[in-house]
C-alpha cells in the first residue's frame, strides 16, 4: 500500500462545487416542477438561474481543464475488463475477492465508472445544459421584441429537463452508495475530500516522482 | 499558506453569492416616480366660466345651454357627434362577421337585456337629450348634453325616464357656469350605476371609488394618488381612450396601463417578461368588487312573480336585491377573484337577429388563445343568468321592458312575456313565433379598475401551484409549477426508489456476506490452529 495524490486541488474543487450545485438544483429544481414548497416559488426559480449560471461556469472551467491536463483520456472507454467489473460488483464483492482493476493516476477510474461517467459527461449532463438553457431563455414574442425560442413547445423542454433530473438524482444515489466500495467504506470519499489515497501498486517508485512532481 | 489564500478567497465567493440569493436591494423605481411626478400636479381650469355673460341668465331648456357652449366652442360639438359617447353604433372589422356595424342599438346584454324600444329610460346614460324612440336624430348639435360630462357643481342629473333630459330640479346656470375637466362622478353617473345600481354591471367600477383607499385602487385613492378617470381615458377631441368589450369589438384606441407604465415596469427581469403574456391587471387585481357587491347572476327567467298583483322586492341581510318581480332573481358577489381568459383585443358579440348555435350563449365573446401572440391572459368578470328566448326561430328575444303607463306591452307594467316580446321584436324588425323560453347567457367583462397596491399583486404561486391555481383553467399553454408530465413524475420516482432499493440491498449483501466471510475465516484460523 502506497499513500498517492490521486485527485489535484482544482480536480476536488471542482467535484465538490458541482455536487453542491446539482443537489441545491435539484431541490430548486423540483420545487419550480411543483413537487413540493420550500424557499418559496419566486426565490427558487431565482436561485435555480443564479446556480444554473455557477455551474455553466464551473463546466467551461472543467472542460479547459480536462483537455488542458490531458484528463480527459481518463474517460475513454475500455471494454477488456468491463465483464470482470460487472461480475466483481454482482459477485466478487460478495465473497471477498479483490478488485478486478487498479487503481492509478493514470487509471483512475475502472472501465464501468469510466463508461458511467462518460455518459454522464456526453448524455446526461448535455441533456439538461441544452434543455436548461432552452428553458431559461424560452420567450415568446413580446412587446420588447425579445428573442423568440417558442418553436419547440415548452412541454416538450420541460419534459426532458425533468427526465434529466430524474437521471441525475438516480445517479447521484447510485454513485454516492458506491464510493463506499473501496478498500474500506470511506477511503473513496477521504480520497475525494484530501486527494490522497493508499493505492497498491507494483510500480511504487514510479508513483513517489510522480507525487513530487505534482507538489 | 496557499491553502489558506485558497479557502478564504472560496468562502467569501460563497458568502457572496448567499447574499446575492437572500438579498433583494431596494433599487427606487424610477419610472414610477416619475410617473408620481407628474401625476401629482393637478391641472388647474385656465378659465373661470362664472365670468362669463353668455352663461350668466335663465336657461329654459337644457338645449339653450348647449347653444351657449358652441358659441365659443364652435367645433367641439362636431367631435361629440363623432364619437362612442354619442353613437350608438360604429362600424369595424369583426371576425367571422366581416365588417359590421354594431353598439347598443343591435347587441343585447344579460342585465336589462337591450336598449331597442326602451330608449325613454335608456337614453338617462345618453348624452343627449329628447330619445324618446329610434328615430332620435343623432346630428342635431343642439340635442349634445355638454353638462351631463362637464358639470363641476355636482348639480346636474338626468331625469329618471326622461329620455335623456336633466331633472326639472337641476339649477341649468349653475351647472353651465361651473363646466370644467370631468370628474369622476360625471362618468361615475353612468359607469358606476349601470345595470340599474351601484356595482351592478362592471364589478370594478363603483361608487366606492369617489373616495377610497390606496388598498382598493392605487390611482385613484384619496389617500393615494387620487386621479380622476380622465387622468387615464383622455379624451383628444372628444375622442375617448379605452374600450368597454360589451359593446366594442376592435383592438383600437385601446388603453392599457402600459401607456403610462410601459411593458418593462418591474426592477425584476424575470416579471418584466411575463408582460408579454400576461397583462398587468391579472397580477395586480386579485379581487374585485371590494367595496360594495356587484351582480354575478340574473335570473330573468323567475321574474313575475307578483304578491297580491302587485310586484315585489326581497333584499338580503346585507340589503342588496335578491329579487325583484319585474326582473327576476339576482346572486350578487363581494371581493371576488376574477377568472381568467386569452384576450387579445378583439371581441364578437351576438346581435340582434343571429341564430342561437351553442347554449350558454356566450352574448359577447373575448377572442384569443395561448397559440395566438398577440393574445395576453387577463382577468375577467363573467356575468352568467338566463333570458328569453325564442325556440321557434332560434333567436334571443329583445323585450320591451319599459312604458310610462299600463296596457302598453311593457314587461314591467303588465307582467306579459308574450306581449312584451311580440312588442320588443317589432321594434327590432324580427320574427317572433308566439313561443318564447329562457335560455341560459354569458357575457365577459375584463376587469381593468381597483389595481392593488403592489405588496397585494398575485404571488407567483397564486398561478404557479400544482393545486388551486389560478389559471386552473387556462389549459391550452404549460405553465410551470401548474402542470407535469404525469407519467414522467411516475416513471422518475420508480427511478429512485429503485436506486434506493437496489444500493440498499446491494449494501445488506455486502455486509451479510462480510459477516460470513469473516466466519468462514476465523473457522479456517480455527481450523489451522486446531490442525
Amino acid at each position: 500500500m502506497q499513500k498517492v495524490y490521486i485527485y489535484k486541488k482544482f480536480e476536488r474543487f471542482w467535484h465538490w462545487t458541482q455536487a453542491a450545485l446539482i443537489f441545491f438544483l435539484a431541490i430548486t429544481g423540483f420545487e419550480v416542477h411543483g413537487s413540493f414548497s420550500f424557499l418559496g416559488y419566486e426565490q427558487a426559480v431565482e436561485s435555480h438561474r443564479v446556480a444554473a449560471w455557477m455551474l455553466l461556469i464551473l463546466i467551461a472551467f472543467s472542460i479547459f481543464w480536462h483537455f488542458t491536463t490531458g484528463e480527459w483520456r481518463q474517460y475513454i472507454p475500455t471494454f477488456s475488463k468491463l465483464q470482470a467489473q460487472l461480475r466483481y460488483y454482482t459477485l466478487g464483492i460478495f465473497k471477498g475477492e479483490p478488485h478486478p482493476t487498479r487503481k492509478s493516476v493514470h487509471k483512475k477510474l475502472n472501465p464501468l465508472q469510466a463508461l458511467t461517467y462518460l455518459g454522464f459527461k456526453l448524455v446526461m449532463a448535455p441533456l439538461l445544459v441544452i434543455t436548461g438553457i432552452v428553458y431559461m431563455f424560452y420567450r415568446t414574442i413580446d412587446a420588447n421584441n425579445m428573442v423568440i425560442v417558442s418553436d419547440i413547445p415548452l412541454e416538450v423542454v420541460a419534459f426532458l429537463h425533468t427526465l434529466g433530473a430524474y437521471l441525475i438524482i438516480m445517479f447521484a444515489i447510485v454513485h454516492i452508495y458506491m464510493t463506499t466500495t473501496g478498500h474500506t467504506p470511506t477511503s473513496n470519499i477521504r480520497a475525494m475530500l484530501t486527494g490522497y489515497e493508499d493505492l497498491e501498486d507494483d510500480s511504487e517508485q514510479e508513483l513517489k516522482d510522480e507525487n513530487k512532481k505534482d507538489e | 499558506m496557499k491553502k489558506v489564500v485558497f479557502s478564504i478567497i472560496l468562502s467569501s465567493i460563497g458568502i457572496l453569492i448567499l447574499i446575492h440569493i437572500a438579498y433583494d436591494p431596494p433599487l427606487p423605481n424610477l419610472g414610477e416616480l416619475k410617473l408620481k411626478q407628474e401625476y401629482a400636479i393637478k391641472p388647474t381650469p385656465s378659465v373661470d366660466h362664472t365670468l362669463f355673460e353668455e352663461l350668466q341668465k335663465d336657461f329654459n331648456s337644457p338645449q339653450e345651454v348647449t347653444e351657449a357652449c358652441i358659441e365659443c366652442h364652435n367645433q367641439r360639438h362636431k367631435e361629440v357627434i363623432a364619437s362612442s359617447h354619442w353613437n350608438w353604433e360604429r362600424i369595424s372589422y369583426v371576425e367571422d362577421r366581416g365588417i359590421a356595424s354594431m353598439g347598443k342599438s343591435n347587441v343585447l346584454n344579460n342585465y336589462c337585456i337591450g336598449a331597442s324600444s326602451n330608449e325613454q329610460s335608456c337614453a338617462a346614460c345618453h348624452i343627449g337629450f329628447g330619445m324618446t324612440n329610434d328615430r332620435f336624430d343623432f346630428d342635431n348639435a343642439r340635442n349634445v348634453d355638454c353638462m351631463v360630462c362637464h358639470d363641476n357643481s355636482e348639480e346636474y342629473h338626468k331625469g329618471s325616464s326622461m329620455a335623456g333630459y336633466p331633472d326639472r330640479s337641476v339649477n341649468l346656470a349653475r351647472v353651465a357656469q361651473s363646466v370644467g375637466r370631468p370628474q369622476r362622478m360625471n362618468c361615475g353617473a353612468c359607469h358606476f350605476y349601470s345595470g340599474g345600481g351601484n356595482n351592478v354591471k362592471h364589478g370594478d367600477l363603483e361608487e366606492a371609488l369617489l373616495s377610497t383607499t390606496r388598498e382598493v385602487d392605487v390611482h385613484m385613492a384619496a389617500n393615494g394618488m387620487n386621479m380622476t378617470c380622465v387622468d387615464c381615458h383622455s379624451a383628444e377631441n372628444h375622442n375617448m381612450k379605452g374600450k368597454l368589450y360589451s359593446v366594442s369589438s376592435s383592438d383600437e384606441n385601446r388603453l392599457t396601463c402600459d401607456h403610462c407604465h410601459t411593458s418593462t415596469p418591474h426592477m425584476d427581469r424575470n416579471l418584466d417578461l411575463h408582460t408579454a403574456r400576461v397583462a398587468c391587471q391579472t397580477c395586480h387585481i386579485p379581487t374585485y368588487a371590494k367595496e360594495n357587491p356587484t351582480k354575478m347572476e340574473w335570473r330573468w327567467s323567475d321574474a313575475g312573480r307578483l304578491v297580491e298583483g302587485k310586484p315585489i322586492h326581497e333584499t338580503d341581510t346585507s340589503g342588496v336585491e335578491t329579487y325583484l318581480s319585474i326582473k327576476g332573481s339576482f346572486r350578487w358577489e363581494k371581493d371576488v377573484a376574477p377568472e381568467y381568459y386569452w384576450f387579445n383585443g378583439h371581441a364578437t358579440h351576438y346581435v340582434l337577429g343571429d341564430q342561437v348555435d351553442s347554449i350558454p350563449i356566450q352574448v359577447n365573446q373575448l377572442l384569443g388563445s395561448a397559440d395566438d401572440n398577440r393574445s395576453k391572459i387577463y382577468p375577467v368578470k363573467v356575468h352568467r343568468g338566463d333570458q328569453i328566448y325564442d325556440p321557434e326561430t332560434n333567436l334571443l328575444i329583445q323585450p320591451k321592458l319599459w312604458a310610462a303607463e299600463e296596457g302598453d306591452s311593457a314587461y314591467w307594467k303588465d307582467f306579459d312575456w308574450k306581449l312584451a316580446a311580440e312588442a320588443g321584436m317589432k321594434r327590432v324588425g324580427l320574427p317572433y313565433s308566439g313561443k318564447h323560453e329562457f335560455v341560459n347567457t354569458e357575457m365577459y367583462w375584463p376587469v381593468n379598475h381597483m389595481v392593488a397596491p403592489k405588496e397585494d399583486a398575485l404571488s407567483c404561486e397564486e398561478c404557479h401551484r400544482r393545486d388551486d391555481s389560478r389559471l386552473a383553467g387556462l389549459n391550452d399553454f404549460y405553465m410551470p409549477g401548474r402542470d407535469s408530465h404525469a407519467g414522467l413524475d411516475f416513471i422518475g420516482k420508480l427511478l429512485i426508489i429503485a436506486a434506493m432499493a437496489g444500493v440498499i440491498l446491494h449494501g445488506l449483501g455486502r455486509i451479510v456476506a462480510a459477516i460470513k466471510n469473516k466466519e468462514i475465516e476465523s473457522e479456517e484460523i480455527n481450523t489451522n490452529y486446531n490442525q
